[in-house]
């Protein structure tokens, strides 16, 4: 690690201007930037916490559910109002990391991050969740601008998400054997947008919404609609644990093992 | 039976201590003055180093040395193995320097060696070190080093060759392949392994240089080895010229027997600076610095009487050495390994071929069973072919070819004597533990939820050993406590439980007054150390030797403390009695008083006793795993559902300790198997799978209940009648695993596939064949 400052504002308008510095950084959970400051390949000036700003808790109203940016996944997942309202989020918060990463890790943090094989992004992208930030609301559909990359700006700080709750929702992920990282990731969703189906984990832009599935699962919600529709490989991920023809193949297996899932 | 009485599942004394975070680990220790070192690594495979510009290290603060190989004026770390050639030539040995001399061969070679008051200031400082690379073209993957044309690691090693050893009977082989019934082929890959052990290496070096004598502290599988390798070897001042301290060691596997170059450099810089010198890997860093393990390409026949008798085996086995030779490498795949390949089965004549290979990449030593696993993976994977070959029932086929108990002992067509076994005795019990007539019931059953079920079977054997002798020493302390001196080196397996119970078990002393001392080569003279499961075996026998002594001593002073003639005082249950009364005196007030006199200047002699046994023979364990997997044929996914073991370890000292250890062995196997795959980018000879995110290690939850059942059948050739269990995990696993996964895919077309069977592999393998 090098050197860097450190601070922990109490409101938002200090923790925005102190991201308004040369090379400061924000620090949400720190499940991404601190092993990346131990490894030393990331030299912020400063580091700022967003530990500070009040931003965790969780709101459930008939049509969304609305999460603070510093709320950790394991208070997600662990939330009665959140499992009854909109499982598929619940399980899906569950699901992330291990268990030190869930009570540590946010849903701000990981959003604003994007990896590519990250979780939420694909929740967020089904739902066309809402993204309120320190200066406006962004929909989910123009916030993933590709890997690690989002609409935010430097000094931009998300506040909270509203994810609508749709009737019928799953998400099934086949794991990376090492990092147990999303290999592909599938979140399916039927509610008031339509069909929309959200992939991560796979794509070299990162999360994406898979269009010939939502036109087919539009004309019949079931597994079997998937028979026959194809994944593109072009665009996709090719490492040494998954070959981009082998992503395609597994984007089609989970969601239809999403969508039956979700019923 | 007491409390720590031998062949009770007695808790292990040393949990509290290491599970409550008391341990004392190699980074643990802080010296007075203490200095940090950094080691700048090579970024490229293979590259030619024209200059080294170390001026802007050298001005960091805080920096008190940069050493470049240019200042080492001590010798290379060596290689004690040295093969013959089929020609009668011998292996290359190539220079393996503490820091890189003109070349680098390898990502990860040390470069250079910085020394600083922190390990912040030591990081910037390396950062800080220009060096000016000749990149040259790399080669990484064993499959292709021997092509032509390929890029050359050594000169002096012409198609990348380091050895061309055989063993066996060539012509007699031959003959019988020529006159067999059927003869299977079988190339089989045992992939590399990054042994990962939880605590990374450090080494922690002081220099006296009033006595010119080194004192490091490591964490090792024994010192005297690394004594002896840095007093002759590197640094020519002679072993008594450095003290080993090995403090408590976080697993090794393997990997923390050999002499390492932050060893080497540790040790250099704290005579140059005058203060003690403390390195430690990062997890990064162990990736690129620590002998990777296994990295074989064999290929195996198996020849068949008409009977499916089998009558000959043959193999051809490609060995990676990696970029240097590891104190042991070329003796793994040699020696170690193909002296099993006869396992338990009854052939007439075998030959194997090893060729060692030369790439740019880490160097291989061994790793939890050294060669065994490989040779047992290639016979095991070899007769689940042929039995498929031929029709004959896979279990049966292996029935028919063991060898019998009657015919104990037993020499195999490769010289291994076989002291006992009851190798169908263990493979029926582990036919019925495994619940194996059953399963086609519970193939059925999953295949009705679209899954793949399989189970697959190896038996193994193993031949465990290591040093000649092993040496123990009791002492009676002052404190009231015995102490027993040992020359393993526990990595965490319980040798401390283990030695308790054999002590208390001669000298009838309660447990909790023994302590076990390891890992100081000043206080013990010499040592085996730890490896090739010889620890309670070779140092199990110089306790006994011990105790007898101690038990003679005492019966002379006992016999004059009780004023009776040496052959009537009987020794029993921790007391010295005259035979046939009720007059005694117990061994420890008995060695106390004897103490006592001595060091008021009595001519009394204490009890304390030392004694180096001969360990005169190999153990060799053997048992039967049984594995049950699920496959997802949409997904590829591998799924461990059943897993059990029959174990003939001999005498069970402690059957907690080996389930344990078997647990562990099986747990790594089944990485080997399903999860473990070190890959290098084939340009630019890059380590792609560096880090837990690419490298996947076995978690708690790939794994099922393992059950171990013990038969012991015990070892005619120690006292304990024991056998190493330490390694016998590791070694049966694999192709219990492939086995099953084969059996799985086997209805779906599929004949073959390598490890590690990652989903991708799985599914590739399964699309292949529809």
């Amino acid at each position: 690690m090098y050197d860097f400052a450190y601070t922990k504002p109490a409101s938002l308008a200090d923790a925005v201007r102190a991201l308004g510095g040369a090379d400061a950084k924000a620090l949400a959970g720190g499940q991404t930037l601190i092993p990346v400051l131990k490894q030393r390949l990331n030299r912020p000036s400063l580091v700022v916490d967003l530990g500070g700003l009040g931003l965790a808790g969780i709101a459930v109203s008939t049509e969304a559910v609305t999460i603070g940016a510093a709320t950790t996944h394991a208070a997600v997942a662990a939330s009665a109002r959140v499992q009854q309202a909109f499982p598929a989020l619940a399980c899906l918060a569950a699901g992330i990391g291990d268990r030190q990463v869930r009570n540590r890790g946010t849903l701000g943090g990981s959003l604003a991050n994007n990896d590519p094989a990250a979780d939420y992004p694909a929740v967020a992208l089904a739902t066309d969740a809402t993204i309120r930030t320190s200066r406006r609301t962004i929909a989910a559909d123009g916030f993933f601008q590709g890997m690690f990359t989002t609409a935010l700006e430097p000094d931009e700080i998300i506040t909270a998400v509203s994810f609508l709750i749709p009737q019928r929702a799953a998400y099934m992920k086949f794991r990376n054997p090492a990092s147990r990282h999303a290999m592909v990731g599938v979140f399916v969703a039927r509610g008031p947008q339509g069909v929309r189906v959200a992939v991560t984990g796979a794509g070299q832009d990162g999360v994406f919404r898979h269009t010939a599935f939502e036109q087919a699962l539009e004309k019949s919600w079931s597994p079997a609609a998937l028979d026959g529709v194809a994944t593109p490989t072009a665009g996709l991920n090719g490492d040494i644990h998954a070959s981009a023809a082998y992503r395609a193949h597994l984007i089609g297996v989970m969601a239809k093992r999403a969508v039956a899932l979700a019923g | 039976m007491t409390k720590f009485g031998i062949a009770q599942s007695v808790r292990r004394v040393e949990d509290p201590r290491l599970l409550k975070g008391h341990g004392t680990y190699t980074d643990d220790i802080t010296l007075p003055g203490m200095l940090y070192g950094v080691v700048l690594r090579s970024p490229h495979a293979a590259a030619n180093i024209l200059a080294i510009d170390t001026s802007a290290a050298a001005a960091t603060p805080g920096v008190l040395a940069v050493l470049t190989g240019a200042d080492l004026d001590i010798g290379p770390l060596p290689c004690i193995v040295s093969l013959t050639n089929r020609d009668g030539s011998k292996q290359y040995t190539p220079p393996y320097p503490a820091l890189a001399g003109d070349a680098v061969h390898h990502v990860g070679a040390p470069v250079a060696f910085v020394v600083a008051e922190t390990v912040q200031a030591a990081r910037d400082a390396a950062e800080a070190i220009i060096v000016d690379y000749d990149i040259l073209p790399s080669v990484t993957d064993l499959a292709t080093a021997l092509d032509p044309d390929v890029p050359q690691v050594w000169d002096a090693a012409p198609g990348n060759i380091c050895f061309d050893w055989q063993t066996g009977q060539q012509e007699q082989t031959d003959a019988l392949f020529a006159q067999a019934a059927h003869v299977t082929r079988l190339t089989v890959v045992n992939n590399r392994i990054v042994v990962a052990s939880m605590e990374a290496r450090a080494a922690l070096a002081e220099y006296d240089a009033a006595t010119q004598r080194w004192t490091l502290r490591t964490n090792t599988q024994g010192g005297w080895l690394l004594k002896d390798l840095l007093g002759k070897a590197v640094f020519g001042t002679g072993p008594e010229s450095f003290r080993i301290i090995t403090p408590d060691v976080g697993g090794g596997f393997g990997m923390k027997l050999f002499l390492y170059p932050e060893q080497v450099l540790t040790c250099f810089a704290a005579r140059r600076l005058g203060r003690p010198v403390k390195w430690t890997s990062d997890r990064s860093e162990a990736f690129l610095a620590d002998t990777h393990g296994r990295d074989n390409i064999t290929l195996g026949e198996l020849a068949l009487d008409a009977d499916g008798k089998f009558l000959a085996l043959r193999s051809r086995n490609v060995a990676n050495m990696g970029s240097a030779l590891s104190n042991f490498a070329p003796f793994i795949p040699t020696m170690a390994g193909s002296g099993v390949l006869a396992s338990v089965y009854g052939f007439q004549a075998i030959y194997a071929n090893v060729i060692g290979v030369f790439t740019n990449t880490v160097p291989v030593d061994a790793y939890r069973g050294a060669g065994r696993p490989e040779a047992n993976y290639l016979v095991e994977r070899l007769i689940d072919r042929a039995a498929r070959e031929l029709n004959i029932d896979r279990a049966e086929l292996r029935r028919r070819n063991m060898v019998g108990p009657e015919a104990m002992p037993h020499t195999t067509p490769t010289g291994k004597v076989y002291d006992s076994g009851e190798f169908r005795l263990v493979f029926d019990a582990a036919l019925k533990t495994a619940g194996w007539a059953g399963f086609e019931g519970r193939r059925a059953e999953a295949a009705a939820r679209g899954r793949r079920r399989g189970i697959g079977l190896a038996y193994y054997l193993e031949a465990t050993g290591g040093g000649p002798t092993e040496r123990a020493e009791i002492r009676f302390a002052e404190d009231g406590f015995v102490d027993v001196y040992v020359g393993t080196q526990s990595t965490g397996q319980g040798h401390e439980t283990a030695y308790v119970q054999l002590t208390v078990d001669r000298l009838g002393v309660p447990g909790e007054r023994v302590r076990i001392r390891q890992g100081d080569t000043d206080t013990i003279p010499e040592g085996g150390g730890t490896g090739g499961a010889r620890s309670l075996y070779s140092e199990g026998q110089a306790i006994l030797a011990t105790a007898a002594t101690v038990i003679e001593n005492g019966r002379r002073a006992a016999s004059e403390a009780l004023e009776a003639a040496p052959v009537d005082i009987v020794f029993e249950a921790g007391r010295f009695a005259i035979a046939g009364t009720d007059r005694g005196i117990g061994i420890l007030e008995l060695a106390a008083t004897q103490r006592a006199r001595a060091a008021a200047g009595e001519a009394a002699a204490t009890l304390d006793a030392a004694e180096v046994a001969e360990i005169k023979s190999h153990t060799f364990p053997n048992g039967c795993h049984i594995a049950e997997v699920e496959v997802d044929p949409e997904t590829g996914q591998v799924a461990l559902l059943r897993y059990s073991v029959t174990d003939d370890v001999g005498k069970a000292v402690n059957p907690m300790i080996v389930r344990g250890q078997v647990h562990g062995g099986v747990a790594q196997g089944f990485g080997q198997a399903v999860l473990e795959r070190t890959v290098f980018d084939p340009v630019s000879g890059q380590l792609l799978s560096g880090s837990f995110m690419d490298y996947a290690l076995p978690r708690a939850d790939d794994l099922p209940d393992i059950e171990v059942e013990l038969i012991e059948v015990p070892c005619a050739t120690n006292p304990l009648g024991v056998k190493g269990a330490g390694e016998a995990g590791a070694v049966g696993s694999p192709p219990a695993l492939i086995n099953a996964i084969l059996d799985a895919l086997a209805p779906l077309g599929v004949a073959h596939i390598d490890m590690p069977a990652t989903p991708e592999r799985v599914w590739t393998a399964v699309r292949a064949a529809a």
